[in-house]
């Protein structure tokens, strides 16, 4: 019987021969991820759950990867850091990324596929989100709670309802300037926020080919905010180039019939995209930048799991070598290894950061969560007052960077570049065809 | 604890469309650890921090707990975050049912996985028929609220799939009870 990737990789986790949407099904977990801000939680409910002395499930299959409240002086932040790593220590977790050692990454979602942990046809379980990230190589990966979470670590298991599918097949040729963040904003601003609630995201078609891994990132990281339940891709020759260079475990790929059944199927011509934000205070308010030149900015901010990758800077780098910024423009690389990236990757002989530096933004700050989430009040790039901020994050939620009264602009990194040298609202294509 | 059969009576607090997580609880109060009994409480004082100005009070200041019991909103309550610390806020304020035309998915999983608050669904969008400060009564097993305050009642959607899980308490209740996890000694 015909079946979707998503309905295809449930049901062999959950070791049958089919399943359908709204089943409901106990399945095997691959991975269970989670970080400073709900790990202390799932091990308390661990703990209450299965006693004091029960053992993990798995210790090969968890990874905790410490990201949010990191470069912080509140304390119960670092308490949280320091229950992680009691209980990593306790149970021999292998994969626990500490700060303050060589081994702390930064952000999760970037982190856990550089460090191998994603692959093709696998479940993915973690206590954040933007899980669904991980979809962009061919996993099932979508985000719980702590008490779904203790569970996991106790069992392996967990009970899901079966998602229908919505199918999104993009072809043609993206135009200059307009990139993987335009689409996915696109679509948003389509079916709006509860567009895909309890569904499947799969993306398919000519230009999520052409894309590289990290811009599909962008794309599947962004499936919560319709209300996805899972965004996810199939794997292909880059997929699997990307995975092998990153880990040797053995994988099986997963890839869904052609003549699935789905719940809906939306077909795009994605050259006729173009560069946008999504204005205050929903991520489905899509607008063209174009028609918001008006709107004057105070801040630009470059980071999170959605826009603080490497291939992120390297956009915004092309864009703001040789130009100037005339607004604060915060750079928070997602991990340590995109940091590194920053000075070793070079544009004419330029790094990132020289470029970055010439430009006049902020010194790069430290990898981790920092002001996408706000955060603690000394986070860096934390909004205390009514500014207004264009972001590569992917959430606008009042509040949502520390102020109630701050205004935040969702775009893609080249928007984000261009409105950071115009300070304002700015098509990126303007400039680049200067 | 949420009981499929159960009345809850109280009074309401209402609230619209898209209320996201980091209104139900702000990101700076996620340094609270919920298994953690004095940061639960902590947690119940915070709820609904994140409201723009100009609603009403949900805790009042210096104080740990709501004076309403139930929650009525419109669509897609709880978009955004995986924070299990959602429901558990409003659970430890007092909320013993959130009452939505619509929930997002992962904050409908966590009230019912934690046994934290009853998500109920209603038939018609209710954000409009009750004011806060009404007083509302559910009857979960007829599916009805009635705004006694107003004298009409309202259709509720039955739990379907997850009401086993809600009459448990919760997931590790269910679990135990269909023995998919062992029983406490
Ligand atoms: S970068 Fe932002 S969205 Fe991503 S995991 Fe961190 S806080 Fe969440």
């Amino acid at each position: 019987m015909a079946a979707t990737i998503t309905e295809k990789i449930l049901a062999r986790a959950a070791g049958q021969e089919h399943v359908a949407p709204g089943d409901n099904i106990w399945i095997d977990v691959d991975i269970l991820l989670t970080h400073d801000v709900c790990g202390p939680g799932t091990i308390g409910v661990f703990k209450r759950e299965f006693g004091d002395d029960a053992r993990v499930w798995d210790a090969d299959k968890i990874a905790i990867i410490p990201d949010h409240y990191i470069y912080t002086a509140d304390t119960k932040a670092h308490r949280n850091i320091d229950t992680l790593r009691d209980f990593a220590r306790a149970q021999q977790l292998p994969y626990f990324y500490d700060p303050g050692t060589a081994s702390y990454k930064g952000v999760c979602h970037v982190a856990l596929p550089e460090a191998g942990h994603v692959r093709p046809g696998e479940v993915i379980l973690g206590t954040d989100s933007h899980t669904c990230t991980h979809g962009a190589l061919g996993a099932f990966a979508t985000g719980i709670g702590n008490t779904d979470a203790g569970f996991v670590m106790g069992t392996g298991k967990l009970l899901v309802k079966v998602p229908k599918t919505l199918r999104f097949v993009l072809d043609g040729e993206l135009p200059e300037g307009v990139v993987a963040k335009d689409i996915i904003l696109r679509i948003i601003g389509d079916i709006g926020v509860d567009g895909a609630t309890y569904c499947a995201m799969e993306f398919c078609g000519s230009a999520i080919d052409a894309l590289s891994i990290e811009e599909r990132m962008t794309i599947c990281n962004m499936a919560i905010e319709a209300g996805g339940k899972n965004g996810i891709i199939a794997p292909d020759e880059k997929t699997l180039a990307y995975i092998k260079s990153r880990t040797d475990r053995p994988f099986t790929p997963v890839y869904g019939d052609a003549d699935a059944a789905v719940e809906a199927e939306y077909r795009y011509d994605v050259s006729t995209f173009v560069p946008c934000v999504a204005e205050p205070h929903l991520p489905s308010r899509y607008v063209p930048a174009a028609e918001r030149e008006a709107v004057k900015l105070d801040r630009a901010y470059i980071g999170s799991c959605t826009g603080g990758k490497l291939t992120d800077f390297i956009m915004a780098a092309q864009f703001l070598k040789g130009r100037k910024v005339t607004i604060d423009t915060f750079l928070v690389p997602a991990t340590v290894e995109v940091a590194e990236g920053l000075i070793t990757e070079t544009i004419d002989g330029m790094s990132l950061v020289e470029i970055f530096a010439a430009a006049g933004c902020l010194d790069v700050a430290p990898p981790s969560c920092a002001a996408c989430l706000g955060g603690p009040e000394d986070t860096f790039g934390h909004a205390h007052g009514s500014e207004v901020v264009i972001s590569t994050t992917n959430r606008n939620f009042i509040g949502r960077m520390g102020s109630k009264q701050a205004s935040i602009y969702l775009a893609s990194p080249l928007t984000v570049a261009a409105s950071a040298v115009a300070g304002h609202i700015a098509d990126p294509r303007d400039l680049l065809s200067s | 604890m949420a009981s499929t059969s159960k009345i809850i009576k109280g009074s309401v607090y209402v609230v619209e469309d898209n209320i996201d997580t980091d209104q139900i609880i702000p990101a700076k109060f996620l340094n609270l650890v919920p298994t953690i009994p004095d940061e639960y409480a902590k947690l119940g004082s915070h709820a609904m921090a994140g409201l723009p100005e100009g609603h009403p009070a949900f805790v009042p200041e210096g104080t740990d707990k709501s004076p309403y019991a139930i929650m009525v909103a419109g669509r897609n309550f709880g978009c955004g975050s995986s924070r299990e610390h959602a429901p558990i806020c409003l659970g430890a304020a007092g909320i013993q049912a959130v009452v939505a035309e619509s929930y997002a998915r992962i904050f409908f999983r966590n009230a019912v996985a934690t046994g934290e608050v009853f998500p109920v669904e209603s038939k018609v969008r209710l954000c409009e028929a009750f004011k806060t400060g009404d007083v509302a009564e559910i009857d979960m097993a007829a599916n009805s609220i009635k705004n006694v305050t107003s004298g009409e009642s309202y259709e509720l959607i039955p739990p379907g799939a997850v009401a086993p899980v809600i009459e448990a308490g919760g997931i590790f209740g269910y679990a135990r009870e269909t023995g998919m996890i062992k029983q406490r000694d």
